[in-house]
Parts: C-alpha cells; structure tokens; sequence
C-alpha cells in the first residue's frame, strides 16, 4: 500500500501523459502521444526549457567549483568558529525556499537582477552549493592523502597533483553533489516565482503557471517527460555503477590471472 | 578533533584572562587549506544572508519604521488563520507521516534483498522526483473525476466523490505524501543500526514479544524518529507549492500568503514580517532538535 501510494505521482502522470482526451480522465480512454506533440510545437515550452537548461547549467558549474574548493577547505583546513560556518552552508537547504525567494527578490528588485541570467544563477547556485560540499566532503573524508603526499614528493606540484590524484580519485562524489546541484535548479520553482516575469521564465514557473490556471493536458506531458529523465538518471546512476563494479572484477581477475593469486 | 577537547580546559580555569590561554590561541589558528573556504563564505554571505538582513530590516521599515506590519499580523483574524492553519497542517502533515513511515521502515529491514530494494527504490523516485510535478498528480488523484475518486466509486465504497481537493484531508493526504521519504530514510539508517538480538534477549527474559518492542525496540529509534519529525514539520510548515495546488481558501498556509501579498498586493514589508517570523520558527525548531541529534547528519544523510 504505501509503495503504491509513494510511486502514486509516476503511477498516475505517466498514463494521463499518454491519454486521448483533452479532460484528463482517469483512467484514459484511448492513448495518444498528441499532447507531447503539442509541447514539442509549443515555441513558449522550448523557450523556457533552453532558459532552465542554460540556468542549471551555468549554476551547477559555480556550485560545483565553489562547492568543491569549499569541501577541500572543509576536510583539510584548521578555521575559526567551526559551528558558525557549518550552519552558514548548510543554511540554504534549510530556509524555506519562500522566505529566500523573498529575501532575494526584494534585493534583486532594486538591482535590476530580476528575469535576468545572472539573477536566477546566483539564486540556484546558493541553493546547490550545500549540496556539491557534503557530496565531495564526504568523498575527500574517504580518499587516501597518502596518495597526494606521494605525488608531491615525486615532484609534482600542488595544481598538478589536484587534477591528476586528488579529482580522479573524488570524480563520483563531484558527479554526485554536480547531479543534486543540476536537479536543484532544474526543478526549483519557489523562489523562481518570485524572479520570473514575461521577460524570462523557467520550466518549471511555465509548469505552474500551467497547473494554475487550469489542469492542462500539456502539462501532464512535460510531467511525464521530467519523471523519464529522473527514471533515465536513475538508470544512468545504476548503469554506471554496475559498470564500474564489473570494470573492478574484470581488473581483479586479471590482476589476479598474472600475479597467479586466486582472488 | 581537537576542538572538542579544548572545552573542558575552559571550564576548570575560567578565571584565567582569555588571551593567556593556549585553548584559545589555537581555536584560531588556521591553515593555507581553510582560505579555500573564503569564496563560498563571501558568496552566501552576499547572496544568501545580506537579503535576509534586508527582509528583517523591511519587515520594521516599509511601508513606516515601527511595528506595525507586525502588529498587522496579530489583529487581523484572517491572518491569525492563517498562522492556525499552518501549524494545524504542519503537525497533522507530521503525525500521519511519522505514523506510516515507522512499520514502513521497519519492514525495511525485515524484508528480502529484493523487496529491500523495491522498498528504497519507492521512496528514491519520490525523494528525486520534481515537488511540482508530484503535487500536479495529486490533484489529477484528488479531483471529483481523480483516480482515488473513480478507483472507490468503481469498487463501490462510495455513492459520490469524497471531497478531497480544496479540503483539508486533500493537502494532508498531498502533503504526507511528499514528506513520507524524510522520515523514512532517517528511521530506517536508525533501524538498520539496532541489534535484533536485544529483541530476543528481552524474550528471553520473559518480555511479551509486543512489550519488548515497545519497551526495548521503540527508544532505540528515536534518534531517527526525532529527525524525521523535525525535517518534516519544519518541511511542512515553509511548504508552498503543494498546498497552493491541493488547498483551498479555506487552508491558505503561510507560504501562501507571503507569495500572495508580494504578488497581488505589492505589500512588501508585510511580506517580510510573515517570512521573518516564519524563519524564527523555523530556526528555533532547529536550536531545539540540535541539541538532541545531529542534524547535519541527517539533513544530508540521503542515499
């Protein structure tokens, strides 16, 4: 019962997203993909996803390089007021999406940084970075510095042993807080409200607007399509893993083929 | 972790002047590492808290300096309300979702691999799946003509749709459903740490199966209850999307209507004055549960 009733949201979307009819009965009658057509020949739609595309990109690559020089700083520095901080970078994840939104809103409104690029990246970006650190903090806390050491003593020098032992080694858990900060801004609608206007507006404001007005069998669609992508990431997700576990046997085997151990 | 042992070093010579202190010397000493912390630190200082300063300074200055927007808030029923309403849903929100995720996370560690997997993988896809495209399927579930309606009307319970949307027992169903992964997760990583074997030793010392879970099971996890209550009440109360879809206006929240008087009314200080006493709510439940878990842990504990 409660699996259905958690998986309710993906039971429910994904046929509606494929009904015939323009009232969204439930179930649907007959099936047909005309609304996805409709969203694919809506120019307004596109618009607004290449707007949340160009967004959550440009915030996950700022989460990212600030969320991982911040990590590093984390795991490695000795600092003052240590508690401060935490709840300084954990804060975002825990202020009502509202009040930031507000907050932002009154600020970018006499700055002139509402509908504009600029605006909703800062905004996404303080709202990811939390996420990029504990991934990659947690990645560094598990990475042998041992490693970093004996590169330096090879003669390698700070910069270059980041990029050639350190990040190779913390990749997955940088894939992993990059993957949270995408879908953070990606679907963030909250504050997104607030900056959106006729201007610029972003896939998700359009969503709602959508649901807001009337229950609108494009949006039903674009429900759809965004529960394929969190699927196909998931996916992605399992896919990688798997090929990374078989990558390790294959190497073990054959390591132990040559070495003539058994494992 | 050298911090935690300067504490009691504070302690037993409090008379000492500070600066004579080694404690107090090396809890400012720092590294070349922690100036990597410096960008972030600037960057939320300027983007993140500057505003909230701004709102909280609104709050008592727009449209006149004083109280007044406060004062607002507490004469006008109608808000007053809304307040109500808010920590009505919040804990109801909380209650019914704690109530389901306990047996459900404790099925979790009952179960096989398989349906241990099955289990996660139904809380992962709500947990990563869009907040506005989960409360879009619960309207299209709520209607009059929605799946719940039409499943319970075919099966014969009822003779005309339960008024679900724009009710009450809507936004809780709604909301429980979006919460139920924040308490779930941080039950079962509890669970899955507590040795069965208490159970038994309970039993065996004469314990009736339901008195030694009760007795020996239950406090065990309030660790994990106690941070699933939290994330999801404070999750409830700062909710704005989903009971804007699955409310009416009889169960306006508070989120509701900060959007509302920016939006419609262009009352910004008003505005303000609900999202500050909104973010000392929230920032209070959070003083009060750090003292009892360590929330950082939880917060990001996902996966």
């Amino acid at each position: 019962m409660t699996i259905a009733y958690l998986l309710l949201p993906v039971l429910v979307v994904i046929p509606m997203s494929f009904s015939d009819s323009a009232f969204l009965q439930f179930p649907p009658k007959a099936f047909s993909t005309r609304w996805y057509e409709q969203l694919i020949n809506d120019p307004t739609w596109i618009e607004s996803a290449l707007v949340s595309l160009r967004v959550a990109v440009l915030s996950t690559i700022c989460a990212v390089v600030l969320g991982v020089l911040a990590a590093l700083g984390l795991v490695r520095g000795k600092y003052p007021f240590r508690g401060a901080l935490t709840a300084l970078l954990l804060a975002p994840v825990i202020v009502p999406y509202v009040i930031v939104g507000l907050a932002v809103y009154i600020v970018f409104l006499k700055m002139g940084l509402t509908e504009t690029t600029l605006g909703f990246v800062l905004v996404h970006t303080a709202l990811a970075v939390p996420y990029v650190i504990i991934n990659v903090a947690s990645g560094l806390v598990s990475f042998d510095r041992g490693l970093e050491l004996a590169a330096q003593s090879l003669g390698s020098g700070p910069i270059s042993t980041f990029f050639r032992v350190t990040f190779p080694n913390i990749a997955a858990s940088v894939f992993a807080g990059a993957l949270f900060a995408f879908i953070t801004s990606w679907d963030e609608v909250v504050s997104a409200i607030f900056l959106s206007g006729p201007e610029m507006t972003t896939l998700p404001v359009r969503i709602w607007s959508g649901v807001k007005v009337s229950v609108d069998p494009t949006v039903a669609a674009i429900s759809g399509l965004t529960l394929f992508v969190i699927i196909g990431s998931f996916l992605l997700f399992g896919a990688m893993k798997l090929i990374r576990l078989s990558i390790r046997t294959y190497r073990h085997r054959n390591a132990g083929a040559t070495i003539g151990a058994t494992s | 972790m050298s911090h935690v042992l300067e504490a009691p070093v504070e302690v037993t010579a409090p008379k000492l002047p500070k600066s004579a202190k080694p404690p107090w010397r090396s809890r400012f000493e720092t590294n070349g590492w922690s100036l990597l912390l410096l960008p972030v630190v600037v960057f939320l200082l300027v983007v993140f808290i500057a505003p909230l300063i701004m709102m909280f300074s609104k709050s008592f200055t727009d449209p006149t300096v004083g109280l007044d927007n406060y004062r607002a808030i507490w004469e006008n029923s109608l808000y007053l309300k809304v307040l109500k309403n808010t920590f009505v849903v919040a804990i109801g929100t909380t209650v019914l979702t704690l109530l389901i995720a306990f047996p459900y996370a404790y099925l979790m560690t009952l179960a096989t691999p398989f349906w241990r997997a099955v289990m996660i993988i139904a809380v992962l896809v709500p947990f990563w799946t869009s907040l506005l495209v989960r409360s879009f399927a619960l309207v299209l579930v709520l209607r009059d003509t929605g799946a719940l309606n039409t499943a319970l009307d075919s099966m014969g319970v009822i003779d005309e749709p339960l008024p679900l949307l724009r009710h009450m027992s809507g936004v809780l169903f709604g909301m429980v459903q979006i919460t139920l992964p924040f308490a779930v997760l941080p039950l079962y990583a509890t669970m899955r740490g507590i040795d069965r074997r208490l159970l038994q030793a309970a039993e065996s010392l004469g314990a009736r199966p339901s008195l030694a879970f009760a007795k020996v099971y239950v406090p065990l996890t309030m660790p994990g209850m106690f941070a699933g209550v939290i994330l999801v009440f404070i999750q409830a109360l700062g909710y704005y999307i989903t009971p804007a879809l699955l409310g009416g206006p009889q169960n306006t929240m508070i989120g509701e209507l900060i959007v509302q008087q920016v939006s419609t009314v262009l009352r910004f200080g008003f505005a303000a004055a609900l999202g500050v006493l909104l973010l000392v709510s929230t920032l209070v439940l959070l003083a009060i549960a750090s003292r009892f878990v360590d929330m950082k842990k939880y917060l990001m504990g996902q996966s």
